[in-house]
């Protein structure tokens, strides 16, 4: 038997997404699309892809996170500090944000891993257990914090260890790069980078975050994110005392407007690639079955821990990578960018668009960025402070009348499931079915 | 094991114990110290203050998560609504406090039972994130309708209290009648409720829902009534509690109800969580902590709302069913 075409074609797909980027860019080329509006598309593609991280989390592996703000504020924060360097030299030299963010990543990295290796968990577990019998509980649990608190000293210290010593080497890599390299080179490349390590000091963060939280239940989860998200953004009101140029509440100014619609696009396509390819994976599944049935994933073998922790990571990394955009579109970060109410619009996005469903996703985000803008344009002068009233009545009618969202968990085009794989299992045909129905 | 080892074990452990005791009392002593002990004493007053208001706002959390298992996130703006009402009802008609607050209490009680009818009955048999997100809904709404110009406005207001304050001298630390009133009001309504769920007939319905919704409608309870009921309860408490807290911080805005709605849902898992003593010891709890991070550490006023939600996690890790909370067993 000849093999049939077993996945979906992407070509449609590809074509349209040229198509949009192309007439988008066409029309602004030739005059037809305000400068107001290519921003705000921008802007719509940004928001986008925090929503799609978004919906990988609650979405698709059923953790209700009220947090996603932030970690857009971390990788807004991250990457506007690596590419303020470039021009301003707030660090002294060109680079040396760029190299203390990495190699402080990578020293966090370092640590995770040794404790790892190590086994701390198992064998501090071992030790309380050794010693449990002997002694009173609270001698034992004394012991064994002790123990863990001298562990956790020598693991940060290689830790540390091991981010200084790369610093030296991306210090190294870097100042030769920028020196080397033409400006008109440099300056993609830098962001680029940027934009990498905002998405990757995000999703660390919510990787360690993760870890002790995704324990909770579903709705203790959601209010212990909304913590993290306000801790958030009390850190950054302070945040002129750990590096002055953050300028805490006063908002840090002079970051570069390296953002256009190429990169806000071409960001939006990646993520949907990665996050569809992820979620059809093997891993993907598991993310699902996480989500419909922890009690029966766990029988099936799934490590839901090890699962939950993915989905967030990877969750985190996308609203990291879509706020050092935010950063590079506005030029100006203020933490009442990040606060609580804001917080609140990722998750009406995926919900209006609908929950597990990544075109969902795309139509929400976007309606619901353009339609306010649309509203300001509509409402009558005197109404615009209905613009949130409206936004609200939406999300509440939403949830009361259609709660599976506009799309539900359907797709389009390269968006939907690939094609189960031919597997030369006899199909009964529909004339069989009937016939053996009828006898 | 030999004897030898486990006694050096025995030793090291309370060594460390006694110099971490001998450190927390240094720091408390050092702490007292830097301000004097009146400027202590003071701040444990205003946290006593906050606690009252704060458990007014909790006990509503508590009831409704007793029995629906729902974070009523519109509750702290419920308490807003009874702020306002009890401000134009102030400033515009004159009316006096025990009918300002009085009033408070019904509006806000017709609300809440207005948004439950509306907003959460259809969404019984639904997830319980859909009622939260649906909450949360709410809770945009009443925010940013009431700041419509028409409703309530955008601007801050100042609350005229409606009587005069009178501050006491009581060796150097300043208590005023406001901080009497808070207490006694809010001591009467919390004896109130609590006579309310253990000696009436609809405490006896609600105690029976929170316990087990299908068995109590079997045995011929109302139980969409009984849920009514909790609403209306809640609700009449965050009202007086809006007003309370208006008098105590005589600033109000549409927005203000977020943050105290946050932390009197803190207090109420601290407290544990479907307790009404949990919620209330929680509260006093949580009024002192953020007075006193506030009057004690640098910057503290940056810091209340971070040290907050510390509390909360920490909580959430080391103990979810809080002080009085019993643990739930999750059903398979």
């Amino acid at each position: 038997m000849r093999k049939k075409k077993v996945s979906r074609s992407w070509v449609p797909s590809l074509l349209m997404a040229v198509g949009v980027f192309v007439v988008i860019w066409l029309l602004k080329t030739i005059g037809l699309l305000s400068m107001r509006w290519y921003l705000i598309l921008q802007m719509a593609a940004i928001t986008t892809i925090s929503a799609l991280g978004l919906n990988l989390i609650y979405g698709f592996n059923g953790q209700f996170s009220l947090g996603h703000i932030g970690f857009y504020a971390i990788g807004a924060y991250a990457s506007a500090l690596i590419t303020k360097d470039l021009s301003a030299k707030w660090s002294g030299t060109q680079v040396g944000g760029l190299s203390w963010i990495m190699a402080g990543q990578l020293g966090v990295l370092a640590t995770l891993i040794l404790a790892n290796k190590l086994k701390m968990g198992p064998r501090l577990k071992a030790l309380r257990k050794r010693i449990g019998g002997e002694l009173a509980p609270y001698e034992s649990g004394t012991i064994t914090a002790l123990a863990g608190i001298l562990m956790l000293v020598v693991v940060l210290a290689a830790g540390v260890v091991v981010a200084v010593v790369t610093h030296w080497v991306f210090f190294a890599l870097f100042s030769g790069l920028v020196s080397i390299l033409p400006k008109a080179v440099e300056q993609p490349i830098i962001f680029f980078v940027a934009l990498l390590n905002g998405g990757t000091l995000a999703a660390l963060v919510s990787y360690l975050v993760g870890l002790p939280l995704l324990r909770l239940g579903s709705d203790y989860f959601g209010i212990a994110t909304l913590g993290f998200a306000i801790m958030v953004y009390t850190a950054l009101q302070s945040g002129d005392l750990v590096i002055p140029t953050m300028k805490g509440a006063r908002g840090m100014v002079g970051i570069p407007h390296w953002t256009n619609w190429g990169w806000a696009f071409g960001a939006l396509v990646l993520s949907l690639f990665v996050i569809r390819n992820l979620v059809y994976s093997s891993y993907g599944r598991a993310f699902l079955s996480v989500r419909e049935d922890e009690v029966a994933a766990r029988a099936m073998g799934v490590d839901v821990a090890q699962m939950k922790t993915m989905a967030f990571t990877f969750g985190g990394f996308f609203a990291g990578v879509a706020g050092g955009l935010y950063a590079h579109w506005s030029g100006f970060l203020h933490p009442s960018s990040f606060n609580m109410i804001r917080g609140f619009d990722p998750l009406i996005m995926i919900v209006f668009g609908g929950l597990g469903s990544m075109t969902g996703t795309l139509v929400g985000s976007m309606t619901i960025v353009i339609g306010l803008e649309l509203l300001r344009n509509v409402l009558p002068s005197g109404f615009e402070d209905w613009r949130f009233v409206i936004y609200a009545i939406l999300l509440l009618m939403i949830m009361l009348l259609r709660q599976q969202g506009l799309l539900g968990t359907n797709e389009w085009g390269w968006l939907k499931a690939p094609l189960p794989p031919e597997r030369d299992i006899p199909v009964p045909t529909q004339a069989a079915v009937e016939g053996e129905e009828g006898a | 094991m030999r004897q030898s080892s486990k006694m050096l074990l025995r030793i090291i452990a309370w060594l460390t114990l006694a110099a971490l005791g001998v450190g927390i009392l240094i720091g408390l002593v050092g702490l007292v110290r830097v301000q004097g002990l009146t400027y202590f004493l003071q701040a444990l007053v205003d946290g006593l203050r906050l606690g009252f208001v704060y458990a007014l706002i909790a006990l509503g959390y508590t009831l409704v998560y007793g029995i629906v298992r729902l974070i009523n996130f519109a509750h702290g703006d419920v308490f807003m609504v009874g702020a306002f009402t009890s401000f134009y009802a102030i400033t515009q008609y004159g009316w006096g406090f025990v009918p300002a607050i009085l009033l408070a209490m019904i509006v806000c009680t017709l609300l809440n039972v207005v948004i439950e009818r509306v907003a959460y009955k259809p969404l019984r048999s639904a997830p319980r994130i859909a009622a939260l997100i649906t909450a949360i809904g709410v809770s945009f709404f009443l925010e940013y309708f009431t700041a419509l110009k028409w409703v309530f406005g955008a601007d801050y207001y100042t609350y005229k209290q409606p009587f005069e304050v009178q501050v006491w001298n009581i060796g150097g630390v300043l208590i005023s009648n406001i901080t009497v009133i808070i207490i006694a009001v809010t001591l009467f309504l919390l004896f109130s409720l609590q006579y309310i769920i253990s000696r009436t007939k609809m405490g006896r319905a609600m105690r029976a829902c929170s316990f087990d919704k299908p068995a109590a409608r079997l045995m011929g309870i109302n139980v969409d009534g009984i849920i009514s009921a909790t609403f209306a309860v809640g609700a009449a408490l965050a009202g007086a509690g809006g007003v309370l807290y208006a008098i105590a911080f005589p600033q109000i805005w549409t927005f203000m109800g977020v943050m105290p709605g946050l932390k009197a849902f803190i207090a109420a898992v601290l407290g544990g969580i479907g307790s009404v003593p949990g919620a209330f010891v929680g509260s006093l709890l949580m009024g002192e902590i953020d007075v006193l991070v506030v009057s004690f550490l640098p910057m503290g006023s940056r810091l209340r709302d971070l040290f907050a939600f510390f509390v909360l996690i920490i909580v959430f890790l080391v103990k979810p069913t809080g002080i009085f909370g019993e643990p739930q067993v999750e059903k398979v």
